[in-house]
């Protein structure tokens, strides 16, 4: 299924939608979404057969640029209507794009609920530490201590570690990766739509104007050398790096788990279906 | 069951409101427990399996009409039952689906409230939540129920309706009409007038999702399909992108009320009954109305000049309806299970040509056709 050459970039965005897009320059949204572009044409799927699914934020607007089956949903809704889509279409690839807020705050609930059913649904949390659409207030990953619109003093409250959810969850895959480690990035999301339950990628992404602009990092460049010096690849550490003080990067948990379509197709329906005959009426 | 000829029945509303679905073709179901509607879901969790259908049972109510909206957009016929507390978590994804135009069919079985009220108790609280419940201006397609039957019917054509006008559909019952066992005949498979979902006739590259057309309404593409568009819940041009342009969102605004409004005649639906020389019309619906059609009788049988108009429809309002019977009618009389949602809107219709009165219960008891006759006498 791999292509040989890697298809360009635009052939996967909409050509005729008015560009330029909605983010600020340096934002981390479109490597982001340059990522799972890339992703996709590296499996060589078919665009048609494609849904990608987005709550409300920065982060939300990035499906209407890609050539896909598209849905901006409501915020913190995206998993929900993806698991709709997932299973009136279980052959379609369903990616689900989401930021820190939408798919840990407001839809916090859903996110747990879908890693513990683990839908075939390939999940990418941008994570950027505050709410960037609505100007800068504190989300459920900004730091202790890190300053916010709602933050004035310093957030007081301590983050969710997102990958910890969903592996607690029950999620079959979670991965972390940083928009600075572009290419390591591409080929998580590679691995999680190639997986088959509920997937996660957790990017640490830049919010520059929002967040950096308040806590001393006021350009796009010092956020993403922020991301270079307090990650850790796991295969660093596995080859006795020190994490200490560090966010891992790669794969996280990857875990072979009965999957939500296949069991309700193949068991619930047919059980359904082989009772029907000598059930009552 | 498996229904083949017409069939008679005693039966449940939430049963035939569950039959009727799958009759309508109904292909998903997403929900979350609450009483007085969880049976529809029991229901529908035994039935859909068998036609390789899906249930599922949603984290919330939110979550459950998310994935229904979901489910429609990939092209399934699409549902979610539910009743007070769970219809206030469904505004927004409401809103979603009526600015989006998705089909799908939410049924409320009306509770009495605000907040957890009485959960078995019936009510007609939700009639202006129904109508106003979702922010923002738009149009909304309610439907009623008085009996079993009707039930199965009024289930019918919110999916048929649904699917013509690209909206959301509410069923908006009561605890009683919803719990009532009679019975009840269900027609035959083709005695039922089923709609599929119009397809489009153009080749992708020439489909706009949200164009105008002829009828007010273009076809909706189900995603996977080859037709590649977008959906969003931002004002939108055409081709369903989001757009700041005055001359793209009033047309598409204006367009989302005309597909409501000019065909009023196929949506709206009721039933009259002795109105011809009505000096009193009964304005009811619901239970309600099962027990204003015997304080009807019962006034008729004294010789008084009392007719009924029963409402199947509640938005958009039958105000032709009204209005024909204020030639004969100098009362209207309005039992509900509110403190007067259907009366304020018979007194705009009526614009004070004749009395409008209200005979209201809200502590969770049903209007009695003493209740109402004593109304009758009284003014
Ligand atoms: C129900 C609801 N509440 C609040 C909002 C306002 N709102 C829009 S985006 C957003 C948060 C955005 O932050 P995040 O989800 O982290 O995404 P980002 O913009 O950072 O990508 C909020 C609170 C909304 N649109 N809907
Ligand atoms: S506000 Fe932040 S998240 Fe939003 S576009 Fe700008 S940089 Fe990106």
């Amino acid at each position: 299924m791999t292509m040989q050459t890697l298809p360009p970039i635009h052939e996967y965005l909409r050509s005729h939608k008015k560009f330029p897009h909605v983010w600020c320059a340096g934002c981390g949204a479109g490597n982001v979404l340059g990522s799972i572009i890339r992703a996709v044409g590296h499996l060589g799927l078919d665009r048609d057969e494609v849904a990608m699914v987005s709550g409300i934020g920065c982060s939300g607007r990035m499906p209407v640029y890609a050539d896909f089956n598209t849905l901006h949903t409501t915020h913190g809704r995206a998993l929900a209507f993806a698991t709709g889509i997932k299973l009136a279409k279980p052959n379609m690839q369903v990616l689900v794009v989401m930021g820190d807020g939408d798919a840990l705050a407001i839809g916090g609930n859903h996110f747990i609920h879908a890693a513990r059913r683990n839908v075939d649904l390939t999940a990418i949390v941008v994570n950027n530490g505050i709410y960037g659409l609505t100007g800068g207030q504190v989300s459920p990953t900004t730091p202790m201590g890190a300053y916010a619109t709602t933050a004035t003093y310093g957030q007081i409250e301590r983050p969710f570690d997102i990958a910890k959810i969903a592996d607690a969850a029950g999620a079959s895959f979670v991965a972390r990766g940083t928009v600075y480690h572009i290419l390591e990035l591409e080929k998580l999301i590679e691995q999680a739509i190639v997986k088959r339950g509920f997937s996660v990628v957790e990017v640490i992404s830049q919010c520059h104007t929002a967040y950096g602009r308040l806590n001393m990092m006021p350009t796009a460049v010092e956020m993403l050398k922020w991301q270079r010096d307090n990650t850790i690849s796991v295969a660093a550490v596995a080859a006795g790096k020190s994490a200490e003080g560090k966010i891992t990067r790669g794969v996280l948990v990857d875990r072979e788990l009965p999957e939500f379509t296949d069991v309700y197709f193949n068991q619930v329906v047919a059980r359904a279906q082989e009772l029907t005959g000598r059930a009552e009426r | 069951m498996v229904v083949e000829a017409a069939t008679v029945r005693f039966m449940q509303g939430s049963e035939a409101v569950a039959e009727g679905a799958m009759a309508a073709g109904l292909r998903f179901y997403a929900g979350y427990p609450i009483t007085p509607s969880t049976e529809i879901a029991e229901i529908l969790s035994r039935r859909l399996p068998r036609v390789g259908g899906v249930f599922i049972q949603m984290e919330d109510e939110i979550g459950s009409l998310a994935a229904v909206i979901g489910a429609s957009i990939a092209g399934l016929k699409a549902a979610t039952a539910t009743s007070g507390p769970g219809f206030s978590l469904m505004q927004e994804n409401l809103g979603f689906a009526v600015a989006a135009e998705i089909p799908c069919v939410l049924v409320n079985v009306q509770r009495a409230g605000p907040s957890t009220g009485q959960p078995t108790a019936p009510a007609q609280g939700d009639v202006m939540q129904a109508r106003w419940g979702t922010h923002g201006d738009h149009p909304i397609v309610v439907l009623t129920a008085s009996t079993v039957r009707e039930c199965f019917d009024q289930t019918v054509r919110s999916f048929n309706l649904s699917e013509r006008y690209r909206t959301p559909v509410i069923l908006l019952l009561d605890e009683v009409v919803a719990h009532m066992r009679e019975r009840t005949v269900i027609p035959a498979p083709e005695d039922i007038y089923v709609l599929e979902r119009p397809q489009p006739a153009v080749p992708p590259e020439w489909y706009f999702p949200y164009e105008e057309t002829d009828a007010d309404v273009p076809p909706l593409a189900s995603f996977g399909e080859g037709y590649r568009y977008h959906v969003t819940g931002l004002f939108h041009d055409r081709a369903g992108y989001p757009t700041l342009r005055q001359d793209e969102i009033n047309p598409w605004f204006e367009r989302l009320f005309r597909k409501i409004e000019l065909n009023v005649d196929e949506i709206v639906q009721t039933q009259g009954e002795m109105l011809e020389d009505a000096r009193t019309v009964i304005v009811a619906y619901g239970s309600t109305a099962r027990a204003a059609r015997q304080a009807m009788k019962e006034a008729r049988a004294k010789g008084r000049r009392v007719g009924l108009l029963k409402l199947l429809t509640l938005w958009p309002f039958p105000e032709e309806q009204i209005e024909r019977a204020t030639r004969t009618a100098r009362r209207f009389l309005v039992p509900e299970m509110n403190r007067g949602q259907v009366r304020l809107e018979v007194e705009r219709v009526v614009k004070g040509r004749a009395d409008v009165v209200g005979v209201h219960r809200y502590d969770g008891t049903v209007i009695t056709p003493t209740q109402i006759l004593q109304a009758l006498e009284a003014h």
